[in-house]
Formats: C-alpha cells, structure tokens, sequence
C-alpha cells in the first residue's frame, strides 16, 4: 500500500487519481496532488498516465502487427504470424458478417480497436500496487495505468467512431437523406418532425456515449473491485483477486470484443438506407 | 473523473492508430491470407485433376493391355496358321515330288524293258534264223526271206 495513504478511502482515492498535468489557479502549472486540485485545472488539462500508457500500448500494438506484416507470406505461417493472421482473420470476419457495405477503413478500425482495448483492458491485471508504487518510488504521486478505467480515454475513442458515423452517414445518404432520417422516422409526417428529431437525436448521441460508458464502467469497476480486494490483509488477497482475475480476463476480452463489434454495427447502419 | 485535454489527445492517437494499421499492417496481412486460400483451392483443384488424370490414365492404360492381349492372341493365331500351312505346302510338295520321281522311275524302268524286249527280240529273231538255215540246210537268202524273220520276230 502506497506509504502516504493509510486509511481506506485515502488509498482508494489515491488509486482513482490520474495523474494529471495543467494550469493551477493561481496560474502555475504543474501535476495535481489530489482530486479537487486536478477537478480545478478544469479542461486544459491532460491525463499524463493515461496518455502513457494508452500511446504506449497503441505503439506495442502496431510495432507487433507491423513486425509480422512485414515478414508475412503465404507459405506455412509460424510464431508471430499465424497469432497476427488469426487475429486479423478474426476481425475479417466479424466485419464481413455484419458490414455489408465496401470500405477501406473499417476491418482495420476494428482491428486498432479490439486489439488496443483489450491491451489497454490487459493492464487491468496487473496488480494495482505494482506500477503505482514503483511510480510513488521515483517520485510520481499517482498513477493509474489502465487506460482504459479513465473516462477520457473511452469517450475519445467512441467519440472519433461517432464522428465516423456522421461522416459516412452523410456520404452514403447525402446531407438531405441523413436529415431525412432524423425527422422522417419513425412517423413520416411534417407534423411529426420534431418528436422524430428529437427521438432520433437522442438514439444517434446514445451511441457513443453508451460505447464509452459501457467500456469505462466495466473497467472502472473491475479495477475497483481489484483495489477494494487490495486493502484486505496481504495473505487473504489471492483468495479473492485470482478468481476475480480470472474471471477478468473474459471480461476485458469480451468489453473489447463488444467495443469493436458496436463499432462495426453503426458504422453498417450508417452505410444503410432505411 | 474530470473530462479534459485526454480526451482529444486519446482520439488523435485512437486516428493515427487506425491510420497506420490501415496503411501498413492490414493490406499485407489479408493479402497474404487471400494469396494463401488461393493456393489452397489451386492445391485442391489440382490434385483433383491429378487424380481424375490418373482415372483416365489406368482405363487408358487397361484398354492398351487388353487390345495388344488381343493382337498378340491375333498374331499367334495367325503364326499357327500360317505354319499349318506351310507344313499342308511343304506336305504336298513331298507328295508330287514322290510322284514325279516315281513316274520318271516308272518310266524308266518301261524304257528299259521294251529295250530289252527289242534287244531279245532281235537275238530271238537271229537265232530262229540260224535254226532255220541249220533245218533247212541250205543258205536261205537273207535278204528274200528276212520279211518273214522279220514277222516271226514280231509275233514271238
């Protein structure tokens, strides 16, 4: 447990604070030591841990698949190659299964976004005292590494898809069939148009957010669970955090799985017409 | 849990992420998987041909064997013909062969006797005559009486 932190909820909300760089108040800037002086930075602040990790993994991600890429042939694959084929032979599918239309860009979004989530999710089991604590050790206050579990990092990502979204819906139906169906649906009548947009509205901002707070929350939870498992004695601990751990590993699999699978589901809906 | 700055910082490198695996790792990873089912389906395709080629090649090869089991039946029968023939020839041939050299034999052997009757003949004839004389005692004119040896000669 971190030296500074004694009681419960201290360690706890040590635990749940990013470490975050931006403008103090009184207009010096600096890492916040503490949760009210990062809420104070207000926007113009960014998550350095979460930034990190989340670029770090990414890089990890790419560098792995390029590697393989590089070196892929279409003899007997070995190694790296058959587990980089498999995953890609994987994505392949679940795009073509629900993605109907032809595009470029979407079997490798949902590649970036299973194989990063679930990487980003991956931190999740590593211990939650480990980096924190070595990070404490050189002198950095807080550390979360779980990207994943920080409310900026799911909703950046479920916002670029919904800018997506937007993008492809206009391209595919124009800027009059997407408007068409906003307020055309679902009662076709001039009268109705308001409550049709409003209904619409409220369904098309439901995407992202429910991609990202689904994600964050399970995350966020699991971690939870993973630092309140934490604070029991040391020789009790493994009794709880391995089957919760183990019952981890389907859980960040499946949230990627679930991420990328969304993803791939509004992005066919907005290349169809209604 | 404070939305700031992360967020627009996570969709820049959440952009250039899926920018770099769709430039440089998805097109060579399923381009290689699609080179490979290719080879897969060609790999299937010809060893089905393979193996209907070999179907082909034993009927055709069957069918050899039993057309030159036939020709060679053909040509023995043949062979025995033919041999049957040449011994009936060579058979025939010994026969007329046998029968001309009998004939000439025969004919010699004809020859020979009528030579000999006439020699016989000739001496009986010479020999009734010296009788004749010897009976007669007197020289009989050959020459007036040789008509009638001559006769005699011929009855004898």
């Amino acid at each position: 447990m971190a030296s500074e932190n004694l009681t419960a909820s201290g360690y706890i909300k040590h635990h749940l604070q990013n470490l975050t760089f931006g403008q103090h108040p009184d207009g010096s800037w600096g890492i916040a030591h503490g949760a009210d002086e990062a809420a104070a930075m207000g926007f113009w602040a960014i998550h350095l841990d979460t930034m990190l990790f989340s670029i770090g993994l990414g890089i990890l991600f790419l560098w792995l698949f390029r590697m393989a890429a590089k070196k892929v042939s279409a003899d007997t694959p070995s190694g790296l190659q058959n587990f980089v084929e498999m995953m890609v032979e994987f994505v392949d599918n679940s795009v073509k299964e629900s993605f109907h239309g032809k595009s470029r860009v979407i079997a490798p979004l949902a590649l970036t976004i299973f194989v990063w989530i679930f990487l980003m999710n991956l931190m999740d089991l590593i211990p939650v005292d480990f980096i924190p604590h070595l990070a404490t050790l050189a002198g950095v206050p807080y550390f979360r590494i779980v990207p994943t579990t920080d409310i900026n990092a799911t909703l950046g990502m479920s916002l670029s898809v919904f800018a997506l979204i937007i993008f492809y819906s206009v391209k595919i139906k124009g800027v009059g069939g997407f408007t068409k169906e906003l307020t055309l649906q679902p009662f076709n009548t001039p009268i109705m148009i308001p409550f049709n947009f409003v209904l619409e509205m409220v369904g098309l901002l439901a995407k992202p957010v429910s991609l990202a707070l689904r994600l964050f929350g399970n995350l966020y939870a699991g971690e939870l669970i993973f630092i309140l498992i934490a604070i029991l004695p040391w020789f009790a601990q493994w009794a709880l955090s391995v089957p919760w751990a183990i019952f981890h590993i389907l859980v960040i699999t499946l949230q990627a799985f679930i991420f990328m699978m969304l993803t791939i589901v509004y992005l066919s809906m907005a290349h169809e017409d209604h | 849990m404070n939305i700031n700055l992360t967020l627009i910082g996570q969709a820049i490198s959440f952009a250039i992420f899926v920018w770099f695996c769709m430039k440089f790792v998805w097109p060579p990873v399923i381009a290689a998987l699609e080179e490979r089912s290719k080879k897969i389906a060609d790999g299937l395709e010809a060893a089905n041909r393979a193996s209907r080629d070999l179907e082909l090649a034993q009927e055709q090869a069957t069918k050899t064997l039993r057309e030159s089991k036939e020709q060679a039946a053909e040509i023995i029968e043949q062979a025995n013909k033919r041999a049957n023939q040449i011994i009936d020839e060579a058979k025939e041939q010994a026969l007329t062969d046998g029968q001309r050299l009998r004939d000439a034999a025969q004919a010699e052997i004809e020859q020979d006797a009528a030579r000999a009757k006439e020699a016989l003949r000739s001496q009986v004839s010479a020999l009734a005559l010296i009788g004749a004389e010897k009976i007669l005692g007197a020289s009989v004119d050959e020459k007036a009486h040789s008509e009638i040896v001559e006769q005699l000669a011929k009855e004898l």
